[in-house]
């Protein structure tokens, strides 16, 4: 569903991603992870769109398609979704308009007509259970005034309701207490199916004691430096990152 | 927000249509005599005429305001204007059925619910073309209750007494620059009377449209709501795209006795010019009212989207004990429009209460003022002021200001005055992209919850147009 081939990005002047390779399939959950500045989250942000970042090379096909030849809202409507590490405040727009511009923006993309408020309201019941929520979220502005927790949970919500083909978790799980990490994760977990792909960046294990990935991969200076099974997270937890980055330069030692 | 905001479907100015009617009009040039042939032209009693002269005599020793507001504009060359325009037609209007159907296919395309059938949706309307009121709606099942609704040249034929005693009150003839000028020369507009007690039924609604090319519009609304009473306004306004400036300058003088309430909302949306910046309306308007009675209240919502230029500061005098002011306003600028625009709340009575919510929003390379008065005069104890004054800005062209002016003048009062400037974010933009919306729609989310607290004050109706109005403002100001 996703080949990331080579890809190289630049914030400004800065080379940040310097030859990523990666390969999602459907149903697998991948988790990122590696050390501040390791350039996990700026992947994250590359193949949603941001604006800040430049790709100078390499390629994402993501079912089929050239993702970078893209618009961010082309991407979304084809099924990529962000849950942001930092979700932005709409001040004056309620929670529920908000989701349900969403919500109709990805049907009408799909050629379905848009839902009407009343079909809305039940349809967000439902997944309002997903992050244990009541419905008494739905008429405060976009994450305004929102707690850590909170706006993580409602990015969680807007991947129940919007439910994308492949979901990249942008470090969900710092600034949340164990209380809401449990919550997210759970959430997260009911989303899994076969027909969906997750991509977790991760700074800690620990999100991944709730959320099992299929596969781990470890980031260091822009690269994957180690991939792996679960396992690997948790030899990760023991070793550090300085474990990683000596394992890689010795790999690139023997290279050359 | 109750109503999705649509999808936007015209591209440009879409009220830039000119109409192929006859016009009645005067040559161009303003003296003695265009004010008198207005006058005459409308048949109008001695008294007014010589209230009109004594405007125009006063008009000639001032000076057009250039030092004081933050706006750039050639002076207007006041002797090419016509100041007199009006459709052509054999005999004076008896009824809808007398207009011509040209006129009302104009008001159908903008959308104006002008024949009776529309009665279910609660608007009355009065449509003042050029200069000149063509048909008042609703009249005669308003009159049950004895209120008055119609134009300004009907109410002085038939209710001169009322005109007379009122005229002028709250906005005298030698107001400033542009209320001389409009007293000199106005030709019509609306005139609203609602009596003690009475409730108005409808939304009372008047829509604005200049179409002849270099006529100015000087409209003239009083709208008097006696004790006790309730009316609710609403001024829609379009102009046709030409390439010259079109002045527009009018005057709405507002006036609540004891216990009565007027709510007056604008929907302006004239012609702005050009991407260079050329044509486009001046709007010169003064409008103010005066809460006469106790425990009256008046209170001011606009959306002003248009016109390149916009003067305006629609204010309340707050004579009356107990007495409210409200003002409430969203003014936009794209292109190279210019709004220097707020309002005056002037406390005399005790207790009086004012509460100002300004929204400022400037893109491409337009210029937006908030320009403010709250002024507190020593009797009136016990007063109280909260302003709220934000400012959007939307790319790295254009500028807002600020110029809150404060003075109170007894130690039981109090007044709180909060300002903020934001930018529209990349990453808030980014955000909803992310969630499927494209770019325009994202920024019409990001403004419209922006200016939620003013549009909510908006009726129904007019909150979704101008939710509307807004996103086409500000298309393209983002690339």
């Amino acid at each position: 569903m996703l080949e990331i081939r080579d890809l190289r990005a630049t914030a400004g002047d800065i080379e940040i991603l310097k030859g990523i390779n990666l390969t999602v399939n459907r149903g697998e959950v991948h988790a990122l992870m590696g050390p501040n500045g390791s350039g996990k989250s700026t992947l994250a942000q590359v193949l949603a769109g941001h604006p800040s970042y430049q790709v100078t090379s390499g390629s994402v096909i993501y079912e089929g398609q050239d993702l970078l030849d893209m618009e961010p809202e082309e991407r979304a409507q084809a099924g990529v979704f962000l849950a942001f590490q930092y979700p932005v405040e709409i001040p004056g727009v309620s929670n529920a308009y908000f989701l349900r511009a969403a919500y109709n923006e990805i049907r009408k993309s799909k050629g379905l007509e848009e839902i009407d408020s009343m079909d809305f309201i039940d349809l967000l019941e439902e997944k309002l259970k997903v992050v244990e929520w009541g419905p008494e979220i739905m008429s405060r502005a976009v994450n305004s005034g929102f707690s850590g927790g909170e706006k993580k949970r409602n990015e969680i919500l807007q991947l129940a309701l919007l439910e994308p083909k492949l979901a990249i978790l942008d470090e969900t799980d710092s600034g949340l207490d164990i209380d809401a990490l449990r919550i997210v994760a759970a959430g997260v977990n009911k989303l899994r199916s076969p027909d969906r792909a997750f991509v977790v960046v991760t700074h800690y294990q620990r999100l991944l004691n709730y959320i099992v990935p299929d596969f781990v991969h470890v980031l260091s200076n822009g690269r994957i430096a180690m991939s792996g099974g679960k396992d690997l997270a948790h030899e990760l937890e023991a070793k550090g990152y300085e474990w990683v980055e000596a394992a890689s330069a010795a790999a690139a030692g023997a290279g050359a | 927000m109750s109503s999705q905001v649509e999808t936007l479907v015209n591209k440009e100015y879409k009220h830039g249509w000119v109409t192929d009617i006859e016009s009645d009009v005067a040559p161009p040039g303003l003296s003695e005599d265009i004010v008198r042939l207005i006058s005459a032209k409308k048949r109008e009693p001695a008294w007014l005429l010589a209230w009109r002269l004594k405007a125009y005599r006063g008009w000639l020793k001032m000076l057009e305001p250039h030092s004081w507001p933050n706006i750039r504009y050639t002076p207007v060359d006041y002797q090419s204007i016509s100041y007199y325009s009006a459709p052509r037609t054999a005999k004076p209007l008896g009824s809808l059925d007398d207009v011509d159907p040209k006129l009302l296919e104009t008001y159908k395309k903008l959308g104006i619910p002008l024949s009776e059938q529309k009665i279910l949706a609660g608007v009355a309307v009065d449509a003042i073309f050029d200069s000149v009121s063509v048909g008042t709606t609703y009249k005669a099942k308003l009159a049950e209750q004895g209120i008055i609704f119609c134009s300004f040249g009907e109410a002085v034929q038939e209710h001169p007494e009322l005109v007379r005693k009122y005229l002028g009150s709250v906005v005298p003839a030698s107001d400033n620059f542009f209320a001389a000028l409009n007293a000199a020369v106005f030709s019509d507009g609306s005139f609203v009377y609602v009596p003690k007690g009475v409730r108005c039924p409808l939304e009372l609604s008047t829509y604005f449209r200049i179409n002849s090319a270099s006529t100015g519009q000087f409209e003239r609304t009083l709208i008097v709501a006696d004790e006790g009473a309730y009316v609710s306004y609403l001024e829609g306004c379009t102009a046709p795209k030409r390439d010259e400036n079109q002045l527009h300058a009018a005057v709405v003088e507002l006036v609540a006795l004891e216990g009565a309430t007027i709510k007056y909302s604008t929907v302006q949306n004239w012609y702005a010019g050009d991407e260079q910046g050329k044509g486009g309306i001046y709007n010169f308007v003064t409008k103010r009212g005066k809460c006469a009675g106790n425990r009256s209240k008046i209170s001011w919502t606009q959306v002003e989207t248009g016109s390149a230029i916009t003067w305006k500061y629609p204010s309340v005098i707050l004579q009356g004990d107990d007495t409210v002011g409200e003002f409430y306003s969203v003014a936009v600028v794209n292109g190279h429009q210019q709004a220097d625009t707020g309002t005056k709340m002037i406390h005399m009575g005790r207790n009086s209460r004012s509460t100002i919510v300004s929204k400022g929003i400037s893109a491409g390379q337009g210029q937006n003022s908030y320009r403010g008065l709250v002024k507190v005069l020593p009797k009136a104890a016990g007063s109280r002021n909260y302003t709220q004054c934000d400012s959007m800005l939307i790319g790295n062209r254009c500028g807002a200001h600020t110029f809150p002016y404060i003075d109170v003048q007894n130690s039981t009062s109090s007044t709180e005055h909060e300002a903020s400037t934001s930018k529209i974010g990349e990453d808030q933009i980014f955000y909803l992209k992310q969630r499927g919306l494209n770019t325009e729609n994202a920024i019409s989310m990001i403004v419209n919850g922006f200016c939620k607290e003013v549009f909510q004050e908006l009726p129904m109706e007019f909150a979704v147009e101008a939710q509307k109005l807004l996103g086409i403002s500000l298309e393209g100001s983002v690339g």
